[in-house]
């Protein structure tokens, strides 16, 4: 029998909560953290989108100047979640030596690496910086979550674009069923809120250009959607061995029961129509977590507000959970924060997660006209989850097609 | 051309910008590794934001000579002269 799992510890900074309380009452009221950008690079670029969801809080407001200076946006914000998450657990006795780091980024540290760029060509080599390959690595938020906590029974970094922050709590999962370790902080962090990405992400028709009206901008599932919102931020989690949270007493959020990654490989961006590669990711994490359809009563929704990627992703959870998936109450928080890219699967997983533990299904807002090719039971107003037993799934998706899921059991 | 005096003050100053440290901990007799806890890093970051402040060029293989505050000090006066 495999070592269960258990989560112990949530961290979060978000485009709607600069922590865990403020995010997740603001997820069960519904609100819009998509705002029109008023930097200067927009009008200088003539950038085609002009809004996007900044975390909340500012880095700043939190961190040292000193210590801000030797991190890039991504891993500040990342290592602001885990120091929540880390002050939740409680956790006061720990042998560091069993105390892994699995958090993941999509992109890294893209501002370090732009304007270290700028710098070069502005004033040469000499003004290139000594600690811009530590803060440009993608590795660096790792890196600098172990060294904050003294974790060394590893530091790693999934990436798998926009699944990677899901990837990283399947990795977590496996460091402790296999032995590695005892406790691992989980996450993912994201900053990319910056022209080239933007550019980039444009170009390739990902990005809603709802300019007008960025609030209702990311809409899920709705006939008017257009694309996804670039968002920001981190989401961390502490994983724990089950046997080593009961000897202190821990209080425990849920049992992170069972995760799964795919490959599509069947397009480079786009994802396979008929849903395959997530309907297999699915299915595997049910197996993994010993769950049945009917265990199942809300999903966290990868749906980013793209035309095309929303009905895949129907499509796989009527293959996975067949008709029960009519009584699944499915959240789309992307609708609220906008999309955090590498950090989105480990924000949702914190939402996934108080959703199970507090019995609330997190809002899905902007949905007017339900796509009728997406007949799912979307949560837009209050919706208690039952008592009893229960299973949630969140689901993430990445460019090269990377699937991943999470299955969480209340305990 | 600055005095002994201000290239201190602005050494202090591109200091505590780097490492948060109080200006007025930065003095002549202060070892950068051993009194101000300032790794290779940051001893870099310092050498290459002095160099812009101060308008002097301090060559790599010049960085492990200066020890103290006061090394630093006095090379920059002698590469403005």
């Amino acid at each position: 029998m495999a070592r269960k799992v258990v989560i112990t510890g949530l961290g979060a900074t978000t485009p709607i909560g600069g922590d865990v309380p403020t995010m997740w009452k603001n997820a069960l009221k519904g609100v819009s953290g998509a705002h029109t950008l008023e930097d200067e690079w927009v009008a200088k670029y003539d950038l085609p989108v002009h809004f996007a969801a900044r975390c909340s809080t500012p880095a700043l407001d939190v961190l040292t100047r000193v210590e801000a200076k030797r991190m890039d946006p991504s891993t500040q914000f990342g290592v602001i979640a885990a120091r929540e998450a880390w002050a939740d657990a409680g956790i006061t006795d720990i042998d560091h030596d069993r105390l892994a780091v699995a958090f993941a980024t999509g992109i890294g540290g893209v501002w370090t690496l732009l304007d270290a760029w700028d710098t070069l060509k502005e004033k040469g080599p000499r003004r290139v910086l000594p600690m811009t390959v530590p803060m440009l690595m993608p590795n660096g938020v790792a890196a600098a979550v172990s060294l904050d906590l003294g974790a060394r029974a590893g530091a790693h970094t999934p990436v798998s674009a926009c699944a990677s922050g899901t990837e990283a709590l399947h990795l977590g999962l496996d460091l402790i069923r296999s032995g590695k370790a005892d406790v691992v902080m989980c996450g993912g962090a994201e900053a990319a809120i910056h022209p080239m990405p933007l550019a980039a992400f444009s170009s390739m028709q990902a990005l809603s250009r709802r300019n007008d009206d960025p609030e209702h901008a990311s809409r899920p599932y709705d006939l008017d959607r257009d694309g996804f919102v670039m968002g920001e931020g981190a989401g961390a989690l502490v994983l724990e061995a089950e046997e080593h949270a009961l000897a202190r007493g821990a209080r425990i959020y849920g049992e992170l029961a069972g995760t799964s990654v795919t490959a599509d490989a069947y397009h480079i961006t786009a994802p396979d129509p008929e849903g395959l590669g997530a309907t297999r990711a699915l299915k595997a994490a049910m197996f993994d977590g010993r769950i049945q359809a009917a265990d199942v009563v809300h999903v966290n929704a990868h749906a980013t507000s793209t035309p095309v990627g929303d009905k895949p992703e129907y499509t796989a959870l009527r293959a996975a959970l067949g008709s029960h998936v009519d009584n699944v109450a499915v959240s789309a928080t992307k609708s609220q924060m906008g999309h955090l890219l590498g950090a989105s699967g480990a924000v949702e997983a914190v939402l996934t997660v108080l959703a199970v533990y507090e019995r609330q299904a997190p809002l899905t807002i902007n949905l007017e006209n339900q796509d009728p090719e997406i007949p799912l039971d979307v949560v837009t107003s209050a919706r208690t989850l039952p008592a009893g037993d229960i299973v949630a799934l969140s689901n993430s998706f990445g460019f090269g097609g990377h699937n991943a899921v999470i299955a969480v059991r209340s305990v | 051309m600055a005095s002994n005096e201000e290239i201190l003050a602005g050494l202090a100053e591109i200091v505590n910008e780097e490492t948060g440290l109080a200006a007025d901990a930065v003095e002549l007799d202060k070892s950068f590794t051993e009194d101000l806890d300032i790794d290779s890093i940051s001893m870099m970051t310092i050498v290459v934001n002095a160099e812009e402040k101060f308008g002097v060029r301090i060559p790599d293989e010049e960085v492990k000579n200066l020890k103290t505050v006061g090394d630093a000090v006095n090379f920059i006066a002698g590469a403005q002269a």
